[in-house]
């Protein structure tokens, strides 16, 4: 599981902190630990296009580009973002039994996906908690998997013990790329004219400029776009011709992070975990109804009875009042000062123009307008519960 | 702004008369990227060299600012309140942060000259 960097411990500027684990804000580059870490296929062009690199989930990724988080969040939304996110594990899934094998550890209804359709899932355990989520793609003769970089060791794993080893494929050889943006669809369709019919939330093949790709209608950003799988010998070209679009610029993790928050979704490790269940998570639409059968995923039985009976706490998006932000692990306390939660992301929308966050609070204080405080530095900040996401989706229809 | 002195915490101090104006490193804001909120001292505020007196963030990472140098902060830049990216702009002239009416001009005694904090700063 990924830790993140509490932004409760303040640090000195020299040895201020990303919210990224263990990349030190002022150390300089070309610093020897940079070997250890894994490389996309998108590297050098990463570094032609002055990117500031960081260690993140053992790949060295970037950050930003020169263009800074807030000019890439905004371009994303206003025009296309392209992102590198090769570091996420794509996996296949083999043999006639696949489906009902993998609805063994995820509670959504793959079955009932139709040939190309997607769904977005989480990988279950016992108690109810959130092992990693991921994005589950019904093809014609396997299925498609993406999950995070910090938990792929652990999913595969995990396919691996209650699947067979025969029956995982692991892409090593695959890159990443997602195209994000109100302007994705005439980006993309004007390479691949069949990007255009592509419904949101599913995939097909498609050749793009020549080169044999696997994308679908899908992202992490609030937005209309597409993420594309790709042969990792042909990504950079890729990325080139996306790139030398009028509409694309290039987009960090960082930029990645604030679009991702003001959609109001979730980041693995941050607001969910293996002790958070996806009804505390305000994930309940992630259970299909067809799977809400005793014993049907791992921890079913505490799943269904929160669906029933209600959670204890329950995942929130709260807006302070005034410019402050409230970062990972600050606490959550009612009108009399009492502590009902923590936040699990926090930080700057752009896009919404001010601080926001997203925290569990105990279930009485989940409504929408709890007038509610963040102890931000000792001191109590008004903060009022709101309705997720802070920016509207703007999705396909 | 030759005349800014400089510290190994990335910040810098103009001084005029008994009366240092600080503020934070070109290089510094470079490193912090989007400067999008700065938790400002109180005026009156008496404050020991070291003192984490001031937070800046930005929308990466959060850093304490500390007081270079020992007294009372006499000002602060009011103009960060309602923009902070000022810092960005201009940090080392419009972007400061506080004043401080200096209790020991000796304390100024290490700070780096602009040329020695350049080298400080390439590492």
């Amino acid at each position: 599981m990924t830790e993140g960097v509490g932004f409760g411990i303040l640090m000195s500027l020299a040895d201020s902190q990303f919210w990224y684990p263990e990349a030190d804000l002022l150390t300089h580059s070309e610093e020897p630990q940079a070997d250890k870490l894994h490389q996309t296929p998108l590297d050098a062009l990463h570094r032609e296009l002055g990117a500031r690199m960081v260690p993140f989930a053992g790949y060295d990724m970037p950050v930003q580009y020169p263009s800074g988080i807030i000019v890439e969040h905004k371009h994303t939304r206003a025009q296309a973002g392209l992102f590198d996110v090769s570091h996420m594990g794509q996996v296949k899934l083999h043999g006639a039994d696949r489906i009902a094998q993998l609805e063994s550890l995820v509670p959504g209804d793959i079955e009932g996906l139709a040939s190309g359709g997607m769904r977005y899932s989480l990988f279950t355990n016992d108690k109810g908690g959130v092992l990693d989520d991921l994005m589950i793609t019904r093809c014609d003769d396997h299925l498609f998997l993406v999950v995070n970089a910090g938990c792929k060791e652990a999913d595969i794993a995990h396919l691996k013990k209650h699947l067979g080893d025969e029956v995982v494929e692991v892409l090593e050889d695959r890159a990443l790329v997602a195209l994000q943006g109100p302007a994705a669809v005439a980006v993309l369709s004007r390479l691949a004219p069949a990007a255009a019919d592509l419904a949101f939330m599913s995939a097909a093949e498609m050749d793009i400029n020549g080169i044999k790709c696997f994308v679908s209608r899908s992202g992490y950003t609030g937005e209309d776009g597409y993420e594309i799988s790709v042969p990792s010998d042909q990504a950079e070209t890729l990325a080139r011709t996306l790139l030398a679009m009028e509409e694309v610029e290039p987009v960090g993790l960082g930029a990645r992070d604030s679009l991702r928050l003001e959609a109001g979704l979730c980041l693995y490790g941050h607001d969910l975990d293996p002790e958070t269940t996806p009804i505390e998570a305000a994930l309940t639409w992630t259970i299909g109804k067809r799977r809400r059968q005793p014993g049907a995923f791992p921890g079913a039985d505490i799943i269904l009875d929160q669906i029933e009976n209600k959670p204890a706490r329950r995942r929130v998006g709260l807006v302070p009042e005034g410019r402050a932000l409230a970062r990972e692990g600050v606490e959550i306390v009612d009108a009399d000062g009492t502590v009902v939660g923590t936040v699990t992301s926090g930080g700057f929308g752009p896009s919404f123009g001010g601080s926001i966050v997203m925290g569990y609070v105990q279930l009485a204080s989940a409504a929408v307008d709890t007038e509610l405080g963040l102890v931000v530095r000792g001191k109590t900040i008004p903060a009022k519960v709101v309705k997720m996401p802070f920016v509207a989706k703007s999705f396909a229809k | 702004m030759s005349d800014h002195q400089y510290s190994e915490d990335h910040e810098w101090i103009n001084i005029d008369g008994d009366v240092g104006t600080i503020g934070i490193s070109n290089f510094a804001q470079e490193q912090l990227g989007d400067v999008v909120f700065v938790d400002l001292p109180q005026v009156g505020a008496e404050v020991s060299k070291g003192d984490e007196i001031a937070v800046v963030e930005s929308v990466k990472a959060a850093s304490e600012i500390y007081a270079p140098v020992s007294g009372e902060v006499v000002a602060v830049n009011d103009v960060l309140n309602d923009a902070p990216e000022t810092v960005n702009a201009d940090a080392e002239n419009t972007g400061w942060f506080f004043k401080i009416k200096l209790a020991d001009e000796g304390e100024l005694d290490g700070l780096m000259d602009a040329e020695a904090y350049a080298a400080f700063a390439k590492g």
